[in-house]
């Protein structure tokens, strides 16, 4: 049953006598990260709620004026830690559009296949949390369980379950064995049978249902007008994805869609997420179909990309190649010039503003993170919801709070 | 020398903006405008109503202080985005101390609240008619702003004037 939706609260309303003030967060377990909302409730009605981030501020964008191209990747690891992959897939995809390197067939479809594994992980999250918040922990536990194969893969990729650092300028850090790429179709083919359960349990139990549908409400023009991207934007209509809009890795060569929903509030958010990971599955099995030989860094001039890892240890060319990509003062070239770039990570446009002073560290690197410009938007949505409708409207827009603050 | 397609966008442009003065450049696929900061929120208005730029992906600045050859201290970037067309438009805007003031574009698009918000709390950079003008990520009594490359990197030693609680006087 949908809720009637109140006028937003006027200043006047807002600051009337007999309010409640509940400070809700930093530390509290429905906001999974450290945000800080202070509600004013009337009874159990949010009249309104003032959000307070900053708590996980910790410089990152100036680190990113020390560190170098390749460094700077264990920062952007750390920013949506639900998917870093796709962090460092953005990164790199910013650094290589500045310096103009094109990747080899092999690095974009390995890129693809990776990238939509950290979609299918951070929708896994944001879709077990949710169910977790309005009450039900079994879809939650259902899909935890998928989560750690999908870290189990990119440990046998990099070597690190969580914080890969996998992406270098050019390519990645090294080729997967046939043994990674079994594993992923095990994981692919398994993963449709663990979203069946929980499509079952969930999409139409009453009790969620009820929690979900109607609540906290964007509409497409907020939306446009407020900067919501990714699966927030496509749930208010907005029918932009840039896998399908500006084409980046392997994506142009790939059959997938764009799911879009038009109504907008938690149910909508729940389900554009539920299915888009079902596209991304698709898009994984194409790509292990399609998945290219050959190398995996770009070819160049030898200083745009780092030498197979064999080349170094068994030979003194392969050597002295490593060497001179990566001693400082034998470095790429760069152009001094700022470029903005953008890919579509699980939520949402993830840009990089990068300006260069010809060195191989940028000058500037903004980012650009999806969280921010949703977390903005939540004070619209949750005036006139209730005080437990919060926790659900946080948990549909997936608010990381380390990408949030930066 | 300008390429036809570069010359098709700019003259695009000159049209929609009319008689303001603004400069362009282009760097890969990304078009860029160049407007004075006093112009700032005319083109904006312009290109919103008229460009279709409705949506503001971005808004952030580069302190320009170690830069080799930069004229001005700092730049302002708005990033806009054309949902119906996918068109994308980069607006810079130089700014130089004492006069760090930009009108705020908060009537255009929501999406500057916070931004601009987060580009003062790193640069100090002020916007005029702003509803909710503080900082965003820093505590309201910082006094610096970090982004600036004239801040260390290691801080100035700010975090100890902040008193330490503990659970004993709490």
């Amino acid at each position: 049953m949908p809720l009637e939706l109140l006028a937003p609260a006027t200043e006047d309303e807002s600051r009337r006598d007999g309010l409640w003030t509940l400070n809700f967060g930093p530390q509290h377990p429905a906001t999974h990260t450290t945000l800080r909302l202070v509600l004013q409730l009337d009874g159990e009605l949010v009249l309104d709620a003032e959000p307070d981030i900053g708590f996980l501020h910790s410089g990152f964008e100036k680190l990113a004026e020390e560190l170098d191209f390749n460094q700077y990747v264990t920062i952007v690891d750390r920013m949506n830690y639900i998917s870093p992959l796709a962090n460092e897939i953005a990164w790199h995809h910013a650094v290589e559009k500045l310096v103009g390197i094109e990747l080899t067939p092999r690095c974009r479809y390995l890129r693809t296949i990776l990238a939509e594994l950290m979609r299918i992980s951070d929708h896994l999250l944001c879709t077990g949390a949710c169910m977790l918040d309005v009450g039900g922990v079994t879809g939650f536990m259902y899909f935890f369980n998928e989560r750690e194969r999908i870290y189990e893969i990119c440990e046998k990729a990099s070597g690190q379950r969580f914080h890969t650092s996998y992406t270098r300028v050019g390519g990645m850090l090294y080729d997967v064995t046939d043994d990674w790429l079994k594993m992923v179709s095990e994981f692919i083919e398994r993963f449709a049978a663990a979203h069946k359960d929980v499509s079952r349990l969930v999409l139409k139990n009453r009790i969620f249902v009820e929690r979900a549908a109607g609540v906290g409400v964007l509409d497409r023009e907020s939306a446009i007008n407020g900067g919501a991207t990714g699966p927030v934007a496509r749930a208010s209509g907005v029918a932009r994805d840039l896998r399908r809009d500006e084409p980046y890795l392997a994506y142009d060569d790939l059959d997938f869609d764009v799911i879009c929903s038009q109504s907008g509030d938690c149910f909508a958010r729940f389900q554009v997420r539920m299915l888009e990971m079902l596209e991304s599955v698709k898009i994984v099995q194409q790509c292990l179909q399609k998945l290219p030989t050959g190398p995996i860094f770009a070819a160049g001039t030898g200083k745009e990309s780092m030498p197979d890892k064999r080349v170094v240890y068994q030979s003194i060319e392969g050597l002295i190649h490593h060497f001179e990509s990566v001693m400082p003062n034998r470095q790429m070239a760069v152009p001094r010039e700022s470029i903005y770039a953008a890919t579509e990570a699980p939520n949402g446009e993830l840009g990089f503003y990068l300006v260069s002073d010809g060195s191989f560290k940028s000058y500037r690197a903004r980012t650009r993170p999806p969280s921010l410009l949703h977390f903005a938007l939540f004070q619209q949505m949750i005036r006139g919801c209730m005080l437990s409708d919060v926790v659900a409207v946080l948990g549909s827009l997936n608010i990381i709070a380390a990408e949030l603050d930066r | 020398m300008k390429t036809d397609k570069e010359t098709n966008w700019t003259e695009k442009y000159e049209t929609i903006l009319g008689e303001v003065p603004f400069t362009t450049s282009s760097f890969r696929d990304q078009q860029r405008l160049i407007v004075a900061p006093r112009e700032l929120l005319r083109v904006l208005e312009l290109l919103k109503a008229n460009a279709g730029m409705d949506m503001l992906i971005d808004i952030t600045a580069v302190d320009y202080l170690e830069m080799e050859g930069s004229t001005d201290r700092f730049e302002v970037v708005y990033c806009l985005l054309n949902t119906e067309s996918g068109e994308r438009l980069v607006v810079l805007t130089h700014l130089n101390e004492p006069d760090l003031k930009l009108p705020s574009v908060n009537a255009l698009w929501r999406a500057a609240d916070w931004l601009e918000r987060e580009v003062y709390d790193m640069f100090g950079i002020v916007f005029e008619g702003h509803p909710n003008f503080k900082r965003l990520l820093l505590p309201q009594e910082f006094s610096s702003f970090p982004l600036r490359k004239d801040y260390p990197m290691r801080g100035r030693g700010e975090r100890h004037n902040f008193p330490v609680i503990t659970r004993a006087n709490s």
